[in-house]
Order: structure tokens, then C-alpha cells, then sequence
């Protein structure tokens, strides 16, 4: 966690710097629903209980979407 | 019973959607999904039902249940029980509250079945960074197993399970988008399954004992995928994950999707997955002795093993905008044929001359899911 934790901080200083360089007139495509990745929940959550009932992992699953300025 | 495993799965499935879209509120949608898993001697299936709603723009709401309807003959249950049925019932409430660009979800869940009972409360956050260009993410989540054996009144057990999350999403050009997730899972209590036995040798042939498990377990695992927008309307999904724990379990998997719509009613969607892991230090399938070592194990999901699955969706949306009150219909149909090759976990329902020699297991199993949608 201390490491992530580092990664943030630092991801955080450095975007005082950072223009957008994905204007939000240029997200068209990142909106379309072909690339969300978690476009039907149910179905997602139910494979991540498929594999974790006969696979030894666990974590980590899931999309995690958004940043395309899609409002 | 399928043990603890339940429980986590009701910590990872509350809490992720929380974090899934931060500055934008999930859609407003009722989904009604039939699953049936098939394979190994398994057959589990029934309805899962989530239905989701926001008020003022700032507030969602959803609610899910989830039913497994276990028929059970596999190996394990062949070579040391007989077969069973059971039911599991899971119920879950969530609420994410949009304020800027953030949002905060808090999710509680109760699963019950006969010999188990797992309750879970997950927190969430998430926000934008970066002129909407990244969104860093937050989760913590809580779970309490109650875990009993059928036939056996006195035995009671408790195990207690915490998820730590963090995740990052990057647009890095106007067609694609990635992010990594991490995930750290602790658990304490009782972890092991109470019904599941190992196997040692006793002169030339073998004999069982119950399992004994540690009593914590620390896991992290970390995910990056990747979305890239095509030349035409259509997107590549990828991921890999890369896993490992306290038991010495070390496991990592990789995927990749096609999402091709055709016109604007039907899309196609084509899945490979490859997953591999390798034992838990306490595994064998066959220990030289009686009580070999403090932790034993011989349930075949902490061996060494491989799967691959491929698999097909196909969805169809209609009567869009046809009503005031209704955006569309979509109905969803989805196939994936999974194969699992074990390569430390023997079919002993094969008799040998020598213990230790049976040919190693593997199964095919098929899951299918029926869903059916209103947007509104």
C-alpha cells in the first residue's frame, strides 16, 4: 500500500504540469459503449464468480472505466 | 459447500461497481440474467436480478439478488461424500453519491446458505484528474463468514476478510484507454474447507484426514487492461493480471475481446482467456504420511493447474426511444467453454497398483448466460 500510495503522490505533482492532451471534443469514440469496460455488470460480476469458485486468485477484477469525460 | 471463497466473491462483486465510472452515475437499467455453470460433475445455475436507478442526477441506487442452485457430483464430492444439492441466496444494496467529480459509493451484501453466512459492507471513491483525462480510485471493504458442517451441530467457525483497492484509468489517445488495479486481500479465521479431506500413504495403498489450512492469508493482484477503438466502429479489450499470496500461490491470467457492433441493434462479441497458477506450498495431492506437515491441502483450486476458455456474445437492443418511460430493450445470449488441465491433482477414481499414480485430472465445464435489459 505504502508503494501506491508513493505512485499517487507523485501522480499527483506531476499533473500540475499536464495539459489535457484529449480534448474533450475528441472522446467520441472513448464514449462509445464498445469501449466500456464493465458494460454489463451483472454478467461481469458473475464471471469474476465463475473464476474465483475454481481458480486460487482473487482481486483485482472488474473494470475500473471513467476519465473519458463522457458527461 | 464451495467454502470462503463465497465470501470474497460477495466483497469483489459489491464493491467494484462503485468504482467503476467516476464523474458519470452508472445508467439506469434493470437486468435479468440466467447463468448456468456446467462441468466437472457441477451443475449450478439460477437468476441474478439488478436493477439500478438514479434520483436528481446526483444519487443511484441498486439493488441485487443473486441465487446458485448447486447440484454437486464432482470428484471431490464423488471421493469423499456423496452428491448434494444446495441453495445460495445473495442479497446486496448499494448507493453512490455524485458530488463534482467524485463519487462515493457505499454497498452492503448478506449471502446465505444452509452451512454458510457471509455479510460484507464495501466503501468507495473515485475522481477525476487531469482535465477528465485520468481517474484515480479508492476502496476499502469489510466481510464477516459464519461457516458451520451439515450433520455436525457443534461445529461453528468465523473468519473475518478486509479488501484494500486502488486503481488508476488513462486516456492516452482519442482511441484508447488502459488502467491498473490493485488489490490487497487479508483474511483470519477459519479458511480451510470443513469438509474436504487429504490423502497419505499407508503401506501400498492410502488413507484420509481432514484439512488444515492456515488461519491468514494475504493476497495482492494486480490487473492492467487495455481499450483500443478500431479503424471502424468496433473495440479490442485486453488484460493481464498478475497474482500471489501467503500461501506461496502464484498465478496470472491474460484476455482478450472483440466488441463488433453491426448496424446499430446487434453487437458480437468474441472472448480468449488464459489463466495459470501454480500450487499452494501446503499442497499434495498425496502426503508420504499421517499429519506430513502443520497445513495440509489437496483441494484441487490451490494446485498447480491450467484453464483456457473461448467464448461468444451476441446482443440485440430494440424498441429504442419508442416510449417516454422506456430507452430500450436489449436481450444478451453468451457461451464460454472453459478446459482445466491439472497438472498435481490425480483422478483417484481410477484404481492403481501404486498410490500416486493415477492419471492426472482435467474437465471441460460450459457457462452460459441469458440476460434480458430495459434502459430507462
Amino acid at each position: 500500500m505504502s508503494r501506491l500510495l508513493l505512485l499517487l503522490c507523485l501522480l499527483t505533482l506531476a499533473g500540475c504540469g499536464i495539459k489535457p492532451w484529449v480534448k474533450p471534443y475528441e472522446r467520441a469514440r472513448l464514449a462509445d459503449p464498445v469501449m466500456s469496460l464493465n458494460r454489463h455488470p451483472v454478467s461481469q460480476s458473475y464471471m469474476h464468480h465463475v473464476h474465483q469458485a475454481r481458480e486460487g486468485t482473487r482481486g483485482a477484477e472488474g473494470g475500473a472505466g471513467g476519465g473519458c469525460g463522457c458527461n | 459447500m464451495r467454502v470462503q471463497l463465497r465470501a470474497l466473491i460477495a466483497i469483489v462483486m459489491l464493491a467494484v461497481p462503485g468504482l467503476g465510472s467516476a464523474s458519470v452515475l452508472p445508467e439506469d437499467r434493470a437486468d435479468v440474467l440466467y447463468h448456468r455453470y456446467e462441468g466437472g460433475g457441477m451443475t449450478i445455475d439460477g437468476p441474478s436480478v439488478l436493477v439500478r436507478k438514479s434520483f436528481a442526477g446526483k444519487v443511484s441506487v441498486s439493488a441485487n439478488h443473486y441465487v446458485d442452485q448447486v447440484s454437486a457430483a464432482s470428484i471431490d464430492v464423488m471421493t469423499s461424500a456423496s452428491p448434494y444439492t444446495e441453495e445460495r441466496k445473495e442479497n446486496s444494496l448499494g448507493v453512490d453519491y455524485l458530488s463534482g467529480k467524485a463519487i462515493y459509493s457505499l454497498s452492503v451484501t448478506e449471502s446465505t446458505e444452509n452451512d454458510y453466512e457471509a455479510s460484507t459492507v464495501a466503501f468507495g471513491a473515485s475522481q477525476d484528474f487531469f482535465g477528465d483525462l485520468t481517474t484515480i480510485s479508492l476502496g476499502y471493504a469489510r466481510g464477516t463468514d459464519d461457516i458451520f458442517r451439515t450433520g455436525d451441530p457443534l461445529f461453528s467457525a468465523e473468519a473475518e476478510r478486509q479488501n484494500f483497492r486502488f486503481g488508476l484509468t488513462q486516456v492516452l489517445t482519442r482511441n484508447w484507454i488502459v488502467s491498473v488495479s490493485h488489490e490487497l486481500v487479508t483474511d483470519e479465521g477459519f479458511l480451510n474447507n470443513p469438509y474436504r479431506s487429504v490423502r497419505y500413504e499407508v503401506g501400498g495403498s492410502y488413507s484420509f484426514q481432514s484439512e488444515r489450512y492456515p488461519n491468514t492469508r494475504t493476497s495482492e493482484a494486480t490487473a492492467w487492461r487495455s481499450a483500443y477503438y478500431l479503424p471502424w466502429r468496433a473495440a479490442v479489450h485486453a488484460e493481464y493480471r498478475d497474482f500471489k499470496d501467503s500461501w506461496g500461490i502464484n498465478a496470472h491470467d491474460w484476455s482478450l475481446a472483440l466488441v463488433q457492433p453491426w448496424r446499430d441493434q446487434l453487437e458480437l462479441e468474441l472472448r480468449y482467456r488464459e489463466y495459470s497458477q501454480g500450487n499452494a506450498d501446503f499442497y499434495s495431492d498425496l502426503f508420504p504420511f499421517q499429519n506430513a506437515q502443520n497445513f495440509l491441502a489437496r483441494d484441487k483450486e490451490l494446485s498447480t493447474f491450467d484453464s483456457s476458455s473461448y467464448g461468444f456474445a451476441v446482443s440485440w437492443e430494440f424498441l429504442r426511444k419508442r416510449y417516454h418511460w422506456l430507452d430500450r430493450l436489449g436481450l444478451r445470449v453468451q457461451v464460454d467453454e472453459y478446459d482445466f488441465d491439472y497438472q498435481d491433482f490425480r483422478d483417484i477414481r481410477v484404481s492403481v497398483a501404486v498410490p500416486g499414480t493415477e492419471p492426472l485430472y482435467s474437465f471441460d465445464a460450459t457457462v452460459t448466460q441469458i440476460m434480458f435489459t430495459a434502459w430507462y
